[in-house]
């Protein structure tokens, strides 16, 4: 019997080295291992034996067993082996094909900025306040102190619904219809549209977007405007932008001023974009005038303030280098899919 | 505002470079945009003599000249001019030369004889008869002037000035002329200001007839001066008046027209010259038009006057609309003899109103409207009388007439330099601030300031600190930062709008920007019935055009006509969205409504209704809500591809496909999917707090349910009735497969549901399922929906 369990012993490691799949091996398994298996053959003979040779026997056939189990588990880790690595071969892709997905959409431009400068604010303690489109005469003018006959209103240049009825020339109207309402201190921008009477070119458009600034609060001076401006720019632009204040005239502010930045293309030395000067007109400013605060029963001698305008289509015509407006109002997917 | 540099610098030292000069104007208030050389372009041309002239030998119409420059050497040059004599001077654009136009001169044969350069005439120096009138202008510009040989033709003719570009503010109308503008440079120089008195040479002489004047508005003409002047000569004027006004851009037409212009550039106060011929009786009388008069104004045409327009009339007929232009028949011709010069203040009110009304804008008007110094009137006057008689045109018949009706109280402001310093944030001394006003002219009376008569728009403290702020310089103050604040923040409306198209964007969308005015025409684009109640639009009294005299009260024709842009561009797809303003007009009296809207618009080989379907439950889902929609008509859609789209039992918008006539209108041959949502609708619906819920303990179990039913049962109905019947067990309900063929009967269509069935704190049992299952079953039996066999 030992020669027999010997036997078996050689004849499973040969057949189950040889094997070359995991049925082969189960094949083998049963042929060795099963209840009809080879072993359990021997092991039926085992009554036969005397009780001195049993355990010893036993013993062998247990060896055998646990022998053909480890070389049957130890095959068919090989195999797996093999074969996962076939089918890994068989899968290799082109990992250079283009990928698969919904493409994200994108704001405009104008919003992309327009919030860009809505954060930069609201980081210097301003609120958004918005107003209406459709204006009254009043708000767009008269409280502003632009009167009937008053020069600025032929600047303008109004698209008017009614007598007392218009598109609001610059959102400058929600300055007044806030201090109306609210009580100092006011800290607001309010960006928008703005209407006015200009043909369609590449500079110019009859509806753009403006950004009107506002404080108001006790003993707020022009160092002030000054100093929250240039803050605006460095944040904006980055601290290597350089800006000046040059005077200028506007009926709702007293002194007042526009601001220039230098212009980022040339830096100064003058080019086609800056026309030569150098610098680039992006704002107008001042100190609020007497009278707007006399209109918003806001007492002038107690409190002071600053405002200020930005055309928005402008600034993002310059940060991306855009050379014609309509390119805004067209949305050309081409075009919209850059920013 | 063009001015001529050279003509400033005779009121005020300017030895800076111009664009130093134009630098420091820009800074102190009055910027100046562009400026540029006279001449610029032209290069070697100089002054040379016609010294010999000889018919070319081998051309009919040519001549040889030889051209002496001063130098040794003649030079032999080809023209065809006919109008040179020997001795002429004239200009010589030598070889290598480049004309006003940027024209290049190089040597060369002419018919077999050498040409070493061009003789120029008046147009290739850039010039008029206008400028030179005693040139010819088909020929040489044989000059006249006090010149040398070899001299640059620029400083020989003096073409040599720098026009500087002033972009002027309403409030200075003080510097809508030169000696304004000198005083401004004056201060911001820190130079002298060269005033200049003029000298007059009055005679009265008694044989004289007078002429009356009579104001009878003196709140519109508050100043009438004028001035007779006899033994008027016209003819051209001199060189320094034709030069100053060509670098200015006026054209010069004869010596008294140019001296009015002149002085109206000098001094900024229009005047106007009547023949005296041609004033009836001898009277003058400013006052408001009767209806039903008439002028034929300078431009020959025949105007109608109203009660609104002031006139200067004789006894008979307006001779003048005040301020804007004069009579046809009463200007200066070639044989006036006689002229009344008028130098009056007109109110800037009625000159703009008047000039409006009868779209007539002159320079005259243009300055009365910004309104004048009603002092400058007397001393216009009185340089032009100066002038005329510099000139020999003529002389003052007698002392001049002037009418005043002036309150001649001077301007005094308070001076407080603390105010000042605080309001500015600044620490200037009172001695600088002092400095600077009494630059600009402005006197002490003890502490008050006295406003000189020309500064209209110095009338309070914070007008002071603006002068003092702009001469200390803008730039030299330092920068603070006021304190006190309260924060800033978005509201929650704000973060909706940009949670809007965050979502939309990452749904693959795209933003866009329209105009909010269109035509009314888009309501027929888009097939909007006569009657309906989208047609009532705010109208624009003065619109750029009939495609843009309406606000919209749909955004969907701007969303259309970007969606054709873009077709039209070939592009292949456009997945696109507004958030866009809607007016609809109110009752007069109140402002209209701006409604919030957002339009979405598709169209691409990706795209169809479901697709869009999709997006939009997407986007609603972002707000916490469910989408429903139910079938119904609306005039731009396909009528069986349309839908209204409802949350919580509102609706709140539309969603469908566009009708195939309103694509054909917008020239897109493609389908076209849209929807549009009322945004202050959804914004009372939106739900922005998340709430946590547990994840599921107990496993789900799926059941699949393949029912039959009439072919125009919706889908939802079905899906109702499950959601109804499986109550709190039914986890989703999933259409995967929907079937129209042979398999199933004509008229039928089969829906396969998988449902997902899940309890919250059990595992489910078998019968549980099956209850559930046989309830949904009967159910759907009772609206004839059965299982598939």
């Amino acid at each position: 019997m030992q020669k027999q369990l010997k036997e078996i012993r050689m004849l499973a490691e040969k057949e189950i080295a040889g094997s070359k799949s995991e049925q082969e091996i189960e094949t083998l398994r049963i042929k060795y291992l099963g209840k009809k298996g080879c072993l359990t053959d021997v092991l039926k003979q085992m009554a036969k034996l005397s009780a001195e040779e049993r355990p010893l026997i036993g013993k062998m056939a247990n060896q055998v067993r646990t022998f053909i189990e480890e070389m049957i588990e130890k095959r068919n880790r090989g195999i797996k082996k093999i074969t996962q690595e076939e089918r890994l071969r068989a899968e290799k892709i082109d990992v250079t094909l283009p990928g698969k997905c919904r493409k994200l959409g994108t704001k405009h431009p104008i919003t992309t900025v327009l919030e860009e400068i809505e954060e930069v604010f609201i980081g210097m303690g301003f609120n958004i306040v918005e107003g209406p489109e459709i204006e009254l005469d009043y708000y767009n003018f008269e409280a502003l102190n632009i009167p009937k006959n008053h020069p600025a209103r032929d600047e303008k240049d109004t698209f008017y619904i009614t007598d007392t009825m218009l598109l609001r020339t610059e959102t400058s109207t929600v300055q007044v219809r806030t201090m109306e309402k609210a009580s100092p201190p006011i800290r607001i921008i309010s960006p928008g549209r703005v209407y006015r009477v200009d043909e369609v070119d590449a500079t110019h458009s009859p509806i753009f977007h403006q950004i009107e600034g506002l404080v108001v609060d006790k003993n707020v001076t022009f160092a002030d405007l000054k100093g929250t401006l240039e803050k605006f720019v460095e944040k904006f632009y980055g601290a290597s932008a350089a800006v000046r204040f040059r005077p200028h005239y506007f009926p709702f502010t007293e002194p007042s001023a526009e601001m220039d930045i230098r212009c980022f293309h040339c830096q100064g030395s003058g080019c086609k974009i800056c026309k030569g000067e150098g610098w680039i007109e992006i704002l107008g400013c001042g100190m609020v005038h007497r009278k707007v605060f006399e209109n918003c029963k806001i007492n002038p001698q107690i409190y002071s303030g600053f405002a200020f305008a930005l055309g928005l289509e402008r600034l993002v015509m310059y940060k991306y280098s855009i050379k014609d407006i309509r390119f805004f109002y067209e949305n050309d997917v081409r075009f919209l899919k850059q920013f | 505002m063009i001015l001529s540099m050279k003509w400033l610098k005779e009121f005020v030292d300017i030895d800076i470079s111009a664009k130093e000069f134009a630098e420091a104007m820009t800074m102190s208030g009055l910027k100046i945009g562009k400026y540029e050389l006279e001449g610029q372009n032209i290069e070697n041309v100089i002054v040379g003599r016609v010294s010999f002239i000889e018919k070319h030998p081998n051309a009919e119409r040519l001549f040889v000249c030889l051209i002496d420059t001063g130098k040794e050497e003649k030079i032999q040059i080809i023209t065809g001019a006919k109008n040179l004599l020997i001795e002429d001077l004239v200009p010589v654009a030598l070889h290598g030369s480049t004309l006003a136009d940027g024209t290049k001169i190089k040597k060369g044969k002419i018919r077999g004889l050498e040409s070493n350069g061009m003789l120029c005439s008046l147009g290739e120096l850039g010039l008029t008869l206008n400028d030179f009138p005693y040139a010819v202008e088909d020929g040489i510009f044989v000059l006249q002037e006090e010149c040398a040989l070899g001299q640059d033709i620029r400083d020989a003719i003096g073409l040599n000035d720098v026009k500087l570009e002033f972009e002027l503010t309403s409030n200075r109308p003080d510097c809508f002329s030169v000696i304004g503008v000198a005083r401004e440079a004056a201060a911001t120089l820190k130079k002298e200001f060269k005033t200049h008195e003029p000298v007059l040479h009055i005679k009265n002489e008694e044989n004289f007839k007078q002429i009356d004047v009579c104001v009878e508005d003196k709140e519109l003409c508050p100043v009438y001066c004028a001035a007779v002047v006899k033994d008027v000569n016209i003819g051209p004027s001199p060189r320094f008046i034709r030069e100053k006004l060509r670098a200015m851009g006026v054209r010069s037409i004869n010596n008294i027209v140019d001296i009015t212009n002149y002085v109206m550039l000098e001094y900024g106060q229009p005047l106007h010259a009547f023949d005296l011929n041609f004033l009836k009786e001898n009277e003058i009388t400013v006052r408001r038009a009767v209806p039903g008069e008439q002028i034929i104004t300078l431009d020959k045409i025949k105007r109608n006057l109203s009660k609104h327009d002031l006139i200067i009339a004789d006894k008979l007929q307006p001779i003048a609309i005040a301020g804007v232009m004069g009579g046809k028949f009463s200007g200066v011709q070639e044989d006036t003899k006689c002229i009344v010069l008028e130098s009056a203040n007109f109110k800037a009110d009625s000159v703009r109103s008047t000039s409006r009304a009868h779209a007539l804008r002159t320079e005259s008007s243009y300055r009365f409207e910004k309104g004048l110094d009603s002092q400058n009137c007397v001393l216009a006057l009185k340089r032009a009388i100066e002038l005329i008689e510099h000139l020999n045109a003529g002389k003052l018949a007698y002392p001049l007439i002037i009418k005043d009706y002036t309150e001649k109280a001077e301007v005094k402001i308070k001076f407080c330099p603390d105010w000042i310093n605080n309001f500015l944030g600044t620490k200037i001394s009172e001695e600088k601030m002092r400095e600077i006003l009494e630059r600009l002219d402005c006197k002490f009376e003890k502490d008050r300031i006295v406003v000189p008569s020309y500064r209209n728009d110095l009338r309070e403290m914070a007008d002071i600190a603006e002068e003092i702020a702009r001469f200390y310089g803008y730039n030299n103050i330092s920068s603070t930062f006021h304190s006190g604040c309260s924060g800033g923040f978005y509201t929650k409306r704000q973060k909706f709008n940009r949670k809007i198209s965050d979502c939309l964007i990452a749904l693959g969308l795209n933003e866009i920007i329209t105009f909010s005015f269109f035509s009314p025409k888009s309501y027929d684009k888009i097939l909007l019935p006569e009657n309906d109640g989208l047609r009532n639009s705010v109208k624009i009294l003065n619109p750029l055009g009939e495609d843009s005299c309406i606000m919209r009260t749909t955004a969907l024709p701007s969303m259309l006509e970007v969606l054709s842009k873009n077709y039209n561009n070939q592009n292949s797809e456009a997945n696109l969205f507004e958030i866009a303003k809607e007016y609809t007009p109110c009752d007069v009296n109140y402002l209209p409504n701006e409604k919030n809207t957002l339009v979405a618009g598709f169209y691409g080989k990706y795209m169809d209704f479901f697709a869009a379907k999709g997006i939009l439950e997407e986007f609603l889902k972002y707000f916490g809500l469910e989408c429903e929609v139910k079938a119904e008509a609306s005039p731009s859609f396909h009528p069986g591809r349309c839908a209204n789209v409802q949350v919580k039992l509102k609706k709140i918008g539309v969603i469908g496909e566009i009708h195939p006539e309103v694509c054909e209108n917008y020239g897109i041959d493609d389908r076209v999917y849209v929807f549009s949502i009322d945004l202050d609708a959804l914004w009372e619906d939106a739900v922005f707090d998340k709430f946590y819920r547990e994840l599921p303990k107990f496993p789900a179990v799926k059941r699949d349910l393949a029912l039959v039913c009439d072919l125009d049962m919706p889908f939802d109905e079905l899906r109702k009735v499950i959601k109804r019947k499986a109550g709190d067990l039914l986890e989703e309900v999933e259409l995967f497969d929907l079937y129209v063929g042979d398999q199933v009967l004509d008229g039928k269509k089969s829906l396969a549901f998988r449902l997902t069935l899940r309890s919250s704190n059990s595992t489910l049992k078998e019968d549980e399922i099956n209850r559930v299952v046989e309830k949904i079953i009967k159910e759907l039996k009772k609206i004839d929906v059965v299982l598939r066999e």
